[in-house]
C-alpha cells in the first residue's frame, strides 16, 4: 500500500505535468466496440413471446447504451490526466517498463496449442505447452523443461483417465496410451 | 445440533477427510505461493467437480479457501509482497517483526489467531445461515432482485478505489453473461453454434485468473530475487500469548459481519482491526516496528471474514468475494443451486461442508505450524515453472469442459482481456460476478414481472425490496460524498480516485 502511495507522489510530484495514459483510450475504445456490438445484436432480435414480460433484447438494450456511455467516460477521465493502477504483487516488478516481446511469445505457443490439440492430443501438446513457457519465461534447462513436462501431462492425462473417469481424447497418441 | 453431527459424519468419512486434508495443503501452499491465490486455484481445480462427489468437492475447496487465507500471510510476514489484498496489513507488522527476527512468533500468532477466528466464525455461521435462510425463503422474486441488484451494485461501487473502473469491470461481465440463448434467441452468439450455451463460467474464471495473472507477471517478471527471511518453528511466549488474545477476538469481531456484507470482503475489516489494535495497544512504542497485535488482529479478521461470506453464499446464493464467486460456480455445476431451499434441500451436503469447516481449521493448525519452515521453502520455487505450471493447468481445465479446441481459444482471449484488466486496473470482482449474477438478475426481473402480468410496481410491492433499495440510495449519496471530500481535500486537474481505505 505505501510502496504505491510514494509511486503516486513520484509521478505527480516533481513533474506536476499531465500524464496522460495514451494507452487507455485503446481500452474506452474497445469499450466502444463492445457496446456497440452488444446494441447491434439487441437491435437485431425478433420481438419475444407475447407472454415475456422481459424482452431478450430488453437487458442488451441497457447494457451496451451503459458501455457506450464507460467508454466515453473513461476517455474523459484519461484526458483529464487520470492514471491507472497496475495490479501489483509478489513476482511482479512494476518500476521496470514492461517486458510485451515475453507475452507476445506465449501468445505464439499457445495458439500452437490450440491449433494442435485436436490433431496431436493432451499428452503431446501439454508437455509442448509447459515446455514452451517455462522457456519463454527464462528457463534455460531444456531437456529438464521438456521431461518435466511429458511427467505433468501423461500425469495429468492418466489422472483424468483413471482417477476422475474422464477420457480427455489421446488424439494421434491413441491407441498407444 | 442433531443436523450438524450428521454432518460430522458426513465429513469424518475417510474420502473426505482425505479431500480435506489435500484441500487445506493445497490451500496454503497456494496461499504462500505467489502470483497464484484461492481463487484461482478453485478455478484450476473446477474440472474435479465433473467426477468427484458435490460433498467430497465442496469439503476441499472450503479448506482451499481457509488455507489460502492463511497462507497468504505467510508470504506477507517472510516476504513483505504480500498476495493477496488481504494480507496487506499483516505485512506492516509481520515483516517488520520477521526482520527483527521474531517471524515464528509472527508465523504462530497469525496460525492460532486464523484457527480462533475461524473457528467462531463457523459458529456463527452455523447458528445464522438456517436461520437467514429461513427468512429469506419467504422473501419473492421482487426481493430477490433487489437484493442481486444491491450484490452487483455494492462489489463495484464500494470496494476498489475507482469507481469508474469497477462499473467498466461490471459490465463486460454482464455482457460476456448476455452470450448464449436462455431467453428463447441467440444473443451475441454471432451464428456460433458452440455460444449457444453461452460461455462456460468455468473458462472465463480460469482465463480471467489464471492466464491473466500469468501473462501479467510474465510482462513484469522481477528479475531478481526476493529476500526471504529464513525462519524455524512457530512459537510464543506467555507474554505473546497475552498479548495476542483479545487481537484474536477483536479481529473476529470485525472480520465476520463484514465478510457477511455484500460488499464486505476482508481488506476494510483488516485494516480496521490494525488502527484499532494501534490505538490500543500498551506498547505503542513497538507499532511501525513488528508489534505482534498488529499481526493478530489482522490475521483473525482475515479468517473471519472468509467465514463470513460464506453466510451469503450459502443462505442467499450470493458470492461476495472472488473465490466466494468460484465456489458459487462449482456447486452449480452439480446443478445445485445455493439459497435458501438449498439447506432444507441438500442438509448432507450442507452440514457435512459447515463441519469439515471445523476439520479444516483445526487441521490448519495441526499441519501448518510444524510446516512452517517447508512453506517457507515454496517461496523459492523457479518462477518459469511456476508460471508454465499454471498456464498448463489452466489450459488442461478449460479443456476439460468440452474437449473442444475452441474453448482453449476461448482461454486465449479471455486471458488477454484479463491481461488487459491488470494493465488498466480494472478489478476481477465484478466482472466475475457480473457474469455469475447477470443472468440470474434478468430471470428474477422476469419471473417477477410474469407474476404481476407486466405490471413494474411489484418490484417495490415487498418491504425487503423497498429497504434495499434504501440502502443502495445510501450507499450511492455515500460514494458521491466520499469523493466529493476527497476531491476537495486534493484539488486540481489531475484529481485521482484515491479514497483507497
Amino acid at each position: 500500500m505505501s510502496a504505491h502511495t510514494e509511486q503516486r507522489l513520484e509521478e505527480s510530484g516533481p513533474s506536476r505535468g499531465r500524464v496522460v495514459d495514451t494507452a487507455q483510450y485503446g481500452l474506452a475504445a474497445f469499450l466502444l466496440v463492445v457496446g456497440v456490438v452488444v446494441l447491434v445484436d439487441a437491435a437485431g432480435l425478433e420481438k419475444g413471446f407475447a407472454d415475456q414480460p422481459v424482452q431478450p433484447y430488453a437487458f442488451g438494450f441497457v447494457i451496451g447504451s451503459v458501455l457506450v456511455a464507460l467508454a466515453a467516460l473513461l476517455a474523459v477521465a484519461t484526458w483529464r490526466g487520470d492514471v491507472a493502477e497496475a495490479e501489483d504483487g509478489e513476482d511482479i516488478d512494476l518500476t521496470q517498463g514492461s517486458d510485451w516481446a515475453t507475452v507476445a511469445k506465449l501468445g505464439v505457443v499457445f495458439v500452437i496449442v490450440v491449433l494442435t490439440i485436436s490433431w496431436l492430443g493432451w499428452a503431446i501438446v501439454g508437455a509442448f505447452l509447459f515446455a514452451g513457457t517455462a522457456r519463454v519465461l527464462g528457463s534455460r534447462t531444456l531437456i529438464l523443461d521438456v521431461a518435466i513436462g511429458t511427467a505433468l501431462s501423461l500425469l495429468t492425462w492418466y489422472g483424468f483417465y483413471v482417477g476422475l473417469g474422464i477420457p480427455i481424447p489421446a488424439g494421434v497418441l491413441d491407441g498407444v496410451l | 445440533m442433531d443436523l450438524l453431527l450428521e454432518g460430522f459424519a458426513t465429513a469424518l468419512t475417510p474420502t473426505n477427510l482425505l479431500f480435506a486434508v489435500i484441500g487445506v495443503l493445497l490451500g496454503t501452499a497456494v496461499g504462500v505461493l505467489p502470483g497464484i491465490g484461492p481463487a484461482m486455484t478453485v478455478a484450476l481445480l473446477l474440472p474435479v467437480t465433473y467426477s468427484v462427489e458435490p460433498s467430497s468437492a465442496l469439503i476441499m475447496f472450503a479448506g482451499i479457501y481457509y488455507g489460502g487465507m492463511y497462507g497468504g500471510s505467510t508470504t506477507s510476514i517472510l516476504l513483505n509482497t504480500p498476495g493477496e489484498s488481504s494480507s496487506v496489513v499483516t505485512a506492516l507488522e509481520g515483516n517488520k517483526m520477521a526482520k527483527k527476527g521474531r517471524a515464528a512468533q509472527a508465523l504462530a500468532t497469525a496460525a492460532i489467531g486464523s484457527f480462533v477466528a475461524g473457528t467462531i466464525g463457523t459458529v456463527l455461521l452455523v447458528i445464522l445461515a438456517p436461520n437467514i435462510a429461513d427468512l429469506v425463503v419467504k422473501l419473492g422474486a421482487p426481493s430477490y432482485f433487489a437484493i442481486m441488484l444491491l450484490a452487483l451494485f455494492a462489489v463495484t461501487a464500494v470496494l476498489g478505489t475507482s469507481k469508474l473502473r469497477g462499473f467498466i469491470a461490471l459490465f463486460l461481465g454482464l455482457s460476456i453473461g448476455l452470450i448464449g440463448t436462455t431467453t428463447g434467441q441467440a444473443r451475441l452468439t454471432f451464428g456460433e453454434a458452440k455460444l449457444a450455451d453461452g460461455i462456460d463460467i468455468v473458462v472465463v474464471a480460469v482465463a480471467i485468473f489464471a492466464i491473466g495473472e500469468a501473462l501479467w507477471v510474465a510482462a513484469h517478471l522481477r528479475r531478481k530475487p526476493l529476500d526471504i527471511i529464513p525462519v524455524g518453528q512457530p512459537w510464543m511466549s506467555r507474554s505473546d500469548w497475552g498479548r495476542s488474545w483479545k487481537p484474536w477476538l477483536r479481529g473476529t469481531a470485525f472480520g465476520f459481519p463484514f465478510g457477511a456484507l455484500p460488499a464486505g470482503g476482508a481488506e476494510v475489516p483488516t485494516f480496521l482491526s490494525y488502527i484499532t489494535e494501534r490505538r490500543l495497544t500498551k506498547h505503542p512504542e513497538e507499532f511501525g516496528n513488528g508489534a505482534i497485535e498488529g499481526v493478530a488482529g489482522p490475521e483473525a479478521a482475515n479468517n473471519a471474514s472468509a467465514a463470513g461470506t460464506l453466510v451469503p453464499l450459502l443462505a442467499i446464493g450470493l458470492p461476495t468475494t472472488a473465490t466466494a464467486a468460484v465456489i458459487l460456480v462449482a456447486i452449480q455445476s452439480y446443478g445445485l443451486q445455493p439459497g435458501p431451499q438449498f439447506l432444507d434441500s441438500n442438509p448432507e451436503l450442507v452440514w457435512g461442508l459447515l463441519a469439515s469447516l471445523f476439520i479444516a481449521n483445526t487441521l490448519l493448525l495441526v499441519i501448518n505450524l510444524p510446516l512452517a519452515p517447508v512453506w517457507a521453502k515454496l517461496l523459492q520455487i523457479p518462477r518459469p515453472y511456476l508460471y508454465a505450471g499454471i498456464l498448463f493447468f489452466a489450459s488442461l481445465g478449460a479443456f476439460s469442459v468440452n474437449f473442444d479446441a475452441f474453448d482453449l481459444a476461448l482461454l486465449g482471449v479471455l486471458g488477454l482481456l484479463g491481461l488487459a484488466m491488470r494493465r488498466f486496473g480494472l478489478p476481477v470482482l465484478p466482472l466475475i460476478i457480473g457474469v455469475i449474477l447477470g443472468p440470474r438478475v434478468e430471470n428474477q426481473l422476469a419471473e417477477a414481472l410474469a407474476i404481476s402480468q407486466g405490471d413494474v410496481s411489484t418490484l417495490w410491492s415487498e418491504p425487503v425490496a423497498v429497504v434495499v433499495y434504501v440502502v443502495m440510495a445510501l450507499l450511492l449519496v455515500g460514494t458521491i460524498v466520499a469523493g466529493r471530500r476527497a476531491g476537495a481535500a486534493a484539488p486540481g486537474p489531475e484529481k485521482k480516485e484515491e479514497v483507497s481505505a
